[in-house]
């Protein structure tokens, strides 16, 4: 009997060791919850996104205040128009906000950066930001400074 | 002319001999499968198991798992330092961990380890007949043997995976950033930023889940089907690790083209 009881103990710590482990990796080191913020949705349309996709993150002076929550083509301007979903603890982003589209580093993952403006309003749920940049194309900076080289 | 013959006449009974295997141990996993519920009747066979194939194993798989973090550590360092890199050391000692090598060496080493043992055990108790015995007393050896075993090889693998992948990513922090000095707090930053908790940790459970079902399915088929003499069992226990290492990487190919393809 002491010996079942021994055991059973010790199956019970492995089992219970297991699950720790799956959910130590799954909730504390990966990305959940980063990636699923509530918050206000915004919209923004760029010529180009490049590299963007879903759950790039959406920046405000370097830091993640959101997340690029879906990406589509806008049937009339051929556009992309990209919706974000910005964290509530900002809702005071100015309605004139720029949006660039960056790079991390030389080849990372690309990101919304967001510059604010200097108007009194601020952006709301379902507010679009009319000021875009789009994300730079290593290739048309490459041969736009090769034609203007060529002119010289 | 007449050894060509031959030749392509003893091809094509290795064929159908495979053929022949694969179709009895469907019909096995038919039959195996009406027990699994009822088994949970007897939950203590079942724990027993899961001491016998999962906690003894765990020496043997901590430590594979720190080993094998360790040298992703070394190894990852070294070619994304030629890049500038090596602050992404992190993320790429855990994703390679988390999707791939956690359930597949995890289950590697459980079929050598425990899966062998299995077989062995189920086929020396076919051999002496004690199988022959239980059915004599109306206990049905699929539900009370059987049954048993296959469920705690199969709760074992995932558990057991999550562990190496876990101490594995814990490996490759002390050769990264204890031993070669990667920033600390980029190594977790990274992991956290680009690991996704349903896509990697969700994927890599489900994998070492099916690599649970598929070797305890073979160890406890080749035992209960193993010749009832010593090469018979030596042949068993053999072909145990053997087919379960080739279905633990085929299905791991199968499985990651449909989860991370794309």
């Amino acid at each position: 009997m002491n010996v079942q009881r021994g055991v059973e103990l010790v199956v019970g710590l492995f089992v219970l060791a297991g699950i720790a482990a799956l959910m130590v990796m799954a909730l504390q080191w990966s990305n959940f919850g980063a990636s699923r913020v509530s918050g206000y949705e915004v919209t923004a349309r760029f010529d180009n996104v490049g590299g963007l996709t879903v759950q790039s993150p959406v920046k405000l002076a370097g830091l993640t205040i959101g997340r690029v929550d879906s990406i589509e083509i806008h049937p009339e301007t051929f556009q992309a128009e990209v919706r974000m979903v910005i964290d509530d603890k900002y809702d005071n982003l100015p309605t004139d906000s720029f949006a660039n589209i960056y790079t991390a580093g030389l080849l990372g993952a690309q990101y919304v950066e967001i510059s604010p403006g200097g108007a009194i309003e601020s952006l709301e749920d379902g507010d679009r930001i009319t000021m875009t940049q789009s994300a730079i194309i290593l290739e048309s900076v490459v041969s736009k400074f090769l034609f203007d080289k060529a002119k010289e | 002319m007449k050894a060509v013959v031959d030749a392509i006449a003893r091809l094509g009974r290795l064929f159908l001999d495979g053929v022949q295997h694969a179709g009895s141990m469907a019909l096995f996993a038919v039959e195996l499968a009406w027990v699994l519920i009822p088994t949970w009747t007897r939950p203590r066979d079942i724990l027993q198991q899961v001491y016998a194939a999962g906690v003894l194993s765990l020496v043997i798989i901590l430590v594979a798992g720190g080993f094998v973090g360790l040298v992703l550590g070394l190894q990852g360092y070294n070619i994304l330092s030629n890049f500038n890199a090596s602050e992404s050391l992190g993320v790429m000692v855990a994703l390679s961990l988390v999707r791939e090598l956690g359930p597949v060496v995890a289950a590697l080493l459980f079929a050598g380890r425990a899966g062998s043992a299995i077989t062995a055990e189920i086929a020396l108790m076919k051999t002496t007949e004690q199988l022959a015995a239980l059915e004599m007393m109306a206990v049905d050896p699929l539900r009370r043997v059987i049954g048993p075993r296959f469920w705690g090889a199969m709760i074992s693998v995932p558990l057991l995976a999550a562990l190496f992948s876990l101490v594995g990513i814990v490996g490759g922090y002390l050769i990264g950033v204890v031993v070669l000095g990667v920033d600390q707090a980029s190594y977790w930053g990274q992991i956290r930023e680009q690991m996704e908790a349903w896509d990697d940790v969700g994927g890599g459970a489900i994998k070492s889940l099916a690599f649970g079902a598929v070797i305890a399915l073979i160890s406890v088929y080749e035992g209960y089907r193993a010749e009832p003499t010593a090469s018979g069992m030596a042949r068993a226990t053999t072909q145990t690790v053997v087919l379960s290492s080739l279905a633990v990487l085929g299905l791991d190919f199968v499985m990651t083209a449909f989860m991370f393809g794309a």
